[in-house]
């Protein structure tokens, strides 16, 4: 039993660890393919979509293939990759994509001369996609490109983010995985292949407006609040009469504190001096 | 230390805003701001000066305005704003107190009491084709029933009771196939007269009673036909053929249609050119217009022609006036050297000139499209005329006696767009010798404001201390203030005049009809299209002039060539202007100056080429420095594509030109058209200081804000719910909005509202967009608010570091870094329809915004953006309340005092404009439509000034007083001392 539980936890870690990895690579998105160069295959890059089984038992799958072209600053585009993914219909009859692979061609010498023509110049390393999968290349293809000296990292790394309609694709975000920063320095990549990532994207729900009954009922009342102007404090409305008031105030003040010790004062002899001290105050 | 300047002063913000509302008192209307009432180009005119009372005359406008103007002055009596899509079609007075006006194509007719222009009755008229929309009402009509009206629109004739609308018969045309072109009435038959197809006329008889047709004929012309029929008199009818140079005269006679056709070489020697029959109804006679001539031609009985004068220069003729019994005039004008000349001549006695004015006319009101005459009783009993003029650049004239009566700037009921220039610096001396100037005036000014702030003044006092604010000469001033408030506003209108508008009254400080936008044979159709700010001096370059760019095209389409103007824009003098070759499809403000501050500018045509402004040397070794760094995009609604673009190199051409460039598409976006279309695209206003880059959360925990400006913001709808609202389903609508960074073509965010429609209206600002769009499910309009944040930089979050300036905010940021947003949004209901959303924009960014919603209603709402704020929670903790997040609800308020146009409608309005100005509290807005408002706002309140009424002499005088005192005190005690010392 115990055993069991042991087995059963193992498991459980190993699942959990697994999904973790995959979900550290590949961001928060639902569906993800990822492979390696095709000559330096990566060794974790075949652990997603083994979980996701549970989806394709409802609905008809068919594998499909796209291409993948791509052009060097303003050459003509030529055939770079495969892209090919599991072509879902619902029950409804939307159709999606999922498992999306890719496998990069090897760089054949001219276009590795190509590439470094690039690099030198700062120039555009340009890719496109066709516009439909069904049917490519749908009505345009859709073109992506990026300044050839970000890709170079240790090999070549590129980053695409296919944001999808349907069998429709509407954008390509390609670019580097990482940082670009400018002014971008030559510099060279360690291996002339491509280490791809590449994400699917469907669009996302809005968040719905809440709805609150009470306002629905109050909702006249709610429009007409008034928010009341502020009353101004009474120390700002009526400054210029207290400044002096109080000035009076003191006036009167330091008079009537004076003329007690006047009046005890003339009671007492010889006065002549502490006059002159209580004039003094009073000047004050 | 700045840093800590900054966020005390933000915390200082936070405790002055905490009053949500932004409202006005009844004596400060007017201070700040200002309202012009238009009406728009007018196209018909009616005046109504029988009776006694008021004379006024009644126009209907090309921005679907009716109104009543008095004829004395000018002034609007009443006005009515039709929305945008109810054209004017006729304009009339019946029964002598109802103004009839036919509009939309000629389905509405509506009757409004001529006094004070309320509507008396509006009846629809039913009709499946389109046509020719006529108005007719009979005059000479036996009185013993209904007045009635004619009306002819959608195929079909219309009789309708003048009294209360009601539709008395209908005949309907449509099947008969024919264009109807005219009306004729006889006592109680009414004639129709028109074409089926282009060579054949119809002839129909009608009871006037009932509707029966009582005679149909019709007549099969010689030859195709060019352009409208025209009505000569009662039977008589002329019309062109269709290679516009002969003359078929077309005569009814008992019913017996008969035709003559003339030759115009017949009249004139020289006929090269194309002939137009003018729409002026005149007795007998008809005008024809070639080669910058103008034909009178009279019709005899016999049908012949017979050329009557010849005009030359002629700008426009009149409509026939019946002045007596069987005594008709009519007017045209001409122009003459530096001057008008209007003649008023009778149509049957064509010898002597009822009149003859010479007008000195302001050139830079261009030609006279229109001329309607008036006739009244001179003291020594003969007829005098007056005529309205509608110009060339939509400004009314009334001339009277030779001289213009008054005159009405109505070019700028339709700004088309608005820029901003800053007033010269104020000149030593100048100063001085107005303040001695009016010493006496200032210093009873002043007595009278102390009167009022001690209330002691009188009613009349506080009248005229009301008056002295409202034409304080301070805000009219033409030099550049302290604050920043006095500035010009130069907009171009339709018409194609640029006027410069002072912010501090609203008048027109210079106005100038451009000579690219006028039309010519090189140009037929100018339309003016953008105004921008081409030279803005400052520091090195003070002592130029600054000066705009006006962007206009020769025509409709795209494809039509460019012209530019540049304008001075302290004087109005056109510096340059240029003809070009090239088209344009949209003018792109680079970040770049020259030395003498001329912004550069490329101008992008349809054949994928970038042309450079200015042409100079210097410009394009500036553009070659950062020529990798220059990126566009654009948007292809039709299609449903979005690209981006950058410059490759000069253009390979035949003809060289160093001054175009080639380039490129980057990326591409494609919509499916089958899912989505583009509705509605915004971008940030590239001008926009941001303040912060951070955001300080409840918890200490710092947001940084994406601030790029290179994003745009996309809005797409479902094709079937592209129409109204109400045509499509909750189920088969949706709306998708994106964000996308348009220099590589990422799609930062995307999401989609299910259930929902446009039109959507939408601003974008700093980090956050805001737009508006309806809810089909909920039944509501409603606003989404959606924020921007960028994770990548969330390590460097410590506060602390943040103020001691241990960040990593300096290092520079690349469109190519991977960017690593979250987006926060939300969505509330809001109760208007909407017409167009602004933002309030300060000089340093550091003050609060506000939305400013143009409403259904034609009013500026002013909604604080903390309403719009996607944190707002059910029940905000006490920190967050400090922070002032408003708890959440679920629609927004309309609070009835922000409302900045107050009491006040901008008719017709169609765009909304903000301006720093330099004091940071401060925003100037400026709202135009058929009207014009402008007013200051501060949406924090004036936290760095002191208000406009307070009184320094009071503080003065306080403190003279107290000065005063204290001396007074002094002596007294030094001689109470001395009084006590003598004792």
């Amino acid at each position: 039993m115990v055993a069991f539980r042991l087995v059963l936890a193992v498991t459980l870690l190993l699942t959990h660890s697994f999904a973790f990895q995959s979900d550290e690579l590949l961001l928060d998105d639902d569906e993800f393919g990822l492979e390696g160069g095709a000559r330096s295959p990566d060794s974790q890059s075949h652990s997603p979509s083994s979980s996701r089984k549970r989806f394709s038992d409802s609905s008809s799958d068919s594998k499909i293939h796209f291409s993948l072209q791509h052009a060097f600053g303003d050459s003509d585009f030529s055939d770079a990759g495969n892209f090919s993914a599991r072509l879902k219909t619902w029950s409804h009859g939307a159709q999606t994509l999922t498992k999306l692979r890719f496998k990069r061609d090897p760089l054949t010498d001219a276009e590795l001369k190509k590439f470094r023509e690039l690099l030198q110049g700062d120039d555009f390393y340009r890719i496109r996609l066709p516009s439909n999968v069904l049917s490519p290349p749908g009505k345009e293809y859709i073109i992506s490109s990026v300044k050839a000296r970000c890709l170079p990292g240790d090999g070549l790394e590129e980053h695409f983010v296919i944001h999808m309609e349907g069998v429709n694709i509407l954008a390509v975000n390609y670019g580097s995985p990482g940082a670009c920063p400018y002014p971008r320095q030559l510099k060279l990549p360690g291996k002339w292949s491509f280490k791809s990532h590449t994400v699917l994207k469907n669009s996302e729900q809005a968040p719905r407006t809440p709805i609150f009954a009470e306002d629905v009922l109050g909702g006249e009342e709610g429009e007409g609040e008034a928010v009341k102007p502020i009353e101004k404090s009474f120390w700002a409305k009526y400054w210029m009469y207290l400044i002096p008031l109080g000035l009076i105030v003191m006036n009167a003040v330091t008079q009537a504190m004076n003329m007690p010790e006047e009046q005890a004062g003339a009671q007492q002899p010889g006065t002549a001096v502490q006059r002159g001290a209580s004039s003094g105050a009073r000047r004050r | 230390m700045a840093m800590a300047i900054r966020v005390f002063l933000i915390f200082l913000l936070s405790l002055s805003s905490t009053n949500l509302s932004y409202s006005l008192y009844e004596d400060q209307v007017g201070l700040m701001d200002w309202h012009q009432q238009y009406i728009g180009k007018v196209k018909h005119a009616v005046f109504h000066t029988q009776k006694t009372g008021r004379k006024r005359v009644l126009v209907s406008t090309e921005e679907n305005v009716v109104a009543s103007l008095d004829l004395r002055h000018g002034e609007i009596f009443w006005r009515h704003v039709l929305g945008t899509n109810d054209v004017i079609n006729g304009l009339d007075i019946a029964l002598g107190k109802y103004v009839i006006t036919l509009s939309s194509d000629g389905s509405i007719l509506r009757a409004w009491n001529l006094p004070d222009g309320q509507m008396v009755w509006e009846s629809p008229l039913q009709g499946s084709k389109d046509s020719k929309s006529i108005l007719y009402i009979p005059k000479n009509l036996k009185a013993d029933k209904d007045d009635l009206i004619l009306v002819l629109g959608r195929g079909c004739l219309h009789a309708v009771s003048s009294i209360d609308g009601e539709i008395l018969w209908r005949k309907d045309f449509t099947d008969e196939s024919i264009e109807v072109g005219h009306f004729i009435q006889s006592t109680d038959t009414i004639y129709i007269a028109g074409f089926g197809g282009s060579s054949k006329f119809h002839i129909y008889g009608l009871n006037a009673k009932n509707g029966e047709l009582l005679k149909n004929d019709h007549a099969k012309l010689p030859c195709d036909t060019f352009g409208e029929l025209l009505s000569v008199s009662g039977d008589k009818f002329v019309v062109l053929d269709n290679l516009r140079s002969k003359i078929l005269t077309l005569i009814i006679k008992n019913g017996e249609i008969s035709y003559n056709q003339n030759h115009i070489s017949d009249l004139i020697e020289d006929s090269s050119g194309q002939a137009i029959l003018l729409p002026s109804r005149l007795p007998e006679l008809f005008a024809l217009r070639i080669n910058f001539h103008v034909l009178l031609i009279k019709v005899t009985n016999g049908g012949e022609l017979v050329l009557v004068d010849k005009i030359n220069n002629a700008a426009a003729v009149s409509d026939a006036l019946s002045i007596s019994e069987g005594q008709h005039a009519f007017a045209f004008a001409q122009h003459g050297d530096n001057k008008v000349h209007l003649f008023v001549k009778d149509v049957s006695d064509w010898n002597g000139d009822l009149l003859k004015e010479s007008i000195v006319i302001d050139h830079q009101r261009g030609n006279i499209d229109k001329i309607f005459i008036n006739n009244y009783v001179r003291t020594d009993r003969s007829h005098g005329f007056r005529a309205l003029m509608a110009m060339e650049d939509h400004s009314l004239l009334l001339v009277q006696q030779g001289e213009i009566v008054w005159s009405r700037e109505d070019g700028l009921a339709s700004v088309i767009d608005v820029t901003t220039s800053e007033l010269p610096v104020e000149k030593e001396g100048v100063f001085v010798a107005k303040v001695e100037q009016n010493l006496f005036e200032w210093l009873k000014g002043h007595m009278l404001k102390l009167k009022g702030t001690l209330m002691i003044a009188s009613p009349e006092d506080v009248v005229a201390i009301q008056a002295l604010r409202l034409r304080s000469s301070e805000k009219s001033k033409m030099t550049r203030d302290h604050n920043g408030f006095r500035k010009l506003l130069i907009v171009l209108t339709r018409a194609g005049k640029v006027f410069a508008l002072h912010t501090g009254d609203g008048r027109v400080v210079w106005s100038i009809l451009l000579r690219t936008l006028r039309k010519s044979e090189v140009c037929e159709y100018p339309v003016g299209l953008n105004i921008y700010q081409w030279q803005v001096p400052h520091h090195h370059a003070l002592d130029e002039n600054p000066s705009v760019l006006v962007v206009g095209r020769c025509g409709p389409n795209q494809a039509a060539p460019v012209v530019l103007s540049f304008i001075d824009a302290f004087t109005g003098e056109e510096l340059n202007s240029l003809s070009l070759a090239h088209t344009v499809a949209h003018v792109i403000p680079l970040p770049y100056t020259d030395s003498t501050e001329q912004r550069l500018h490329l101008i992008i045509d349809v054949n994928q080429r970038a042309y450079l402004y200015p042409r100079t040397q210097e410009a394009i070794d500036i553009l070659q420095r950062e020529f990798s760094n220059v990126y566009w995009y654009s948007v292809e609604a039709d299609i449903g594509v979005i690209r981006g673009h950058t410059l490759k190199g000069k253009c390979i051409h035949e003809v060289v030109d160093e001054y175009c460039f080639d380039f490129r598409d980057l990326w591409s976006i494609v919509f499916p058209s089958e899912s989505e279309k583009i509705i509605a695209t915004v971008t940030r206003k590239s001008n926009e200081v941001v303040h912060t880059q951070a955001k300080v959360m409840t918890d200490y925990d710092v947001m940084y804000k994406y601030i790029s400006k290179n994003v745009l913001f996309v809005a797409n709808a479902a094709p079937k719910a592209r129409g109204e609202i109400g045509t499509a389903t909750p189920e088969e609508a949706w709306l998708v909005i994106y964000i996308i960074d348009t220099v590589t073509g990422r799609i930062l965010h995307r999401m989609t509202h299910h259930g929902c429609q446009g039109p959507v209206h939408a601003v974008f600002s700093e980090n956050w967009v805001v737009y508006h769009y309806f809810n089909l499910r909920a039944h509501r309009y409603e606003m989404s608010v959606v924020e921007v944040y960028d994770q990548s930089r969330a390590d460097s979050k410590d506060v602390w570091k943040f103020v001691l300036g241990k960040h990593n905010l300096t290092s520079p940021i690349s469109s190519y870094y991977r960017p690593d947003i979250i987006t926060k949004s939300q969505s509330y209901f809001f109760t208007h329809s909407v017409k167009s959303i602004e933002v309030t924009s300060t000089a340093k960014g550091i003050t609060s915004k506000q939305l400013l919603i143009g409403t259904i209603g034609d009013q500026v709402l002013a909604l604080d953006k903390r309403f719009l704020d996607p944190r707002r929670t059910l029940n905000p903790s006490q920190a967050e309340k400090e922070e002032g997040i408003i708890p959440l609800t679920d629609s927004l308020p309309i609070i009835s005092q922000s409302y900045i146009t107050h009491s006040l409608k901008v008719e017709g309005l169609r765009g909304i404009i903000t301006v720093p100005a330099k004091l940071e509290s401060t925003s100037l807005v400026f709202a135009y439509g058929v009207d014009l408002f402008f007013t200051q706002i501060a949406p924090s309140r004036t936290y760095d000034s002191l208000t406009e009424d307070f009184s320094y002499a009071l503080l003065l005088l306080t403190i003279v007083a107290l000065v005063a005192a204290i001396f007074v005190t002094w002596v007294l005690s030094e001689r109470k001392d001395l009084q006590e010392k003598w004792r």
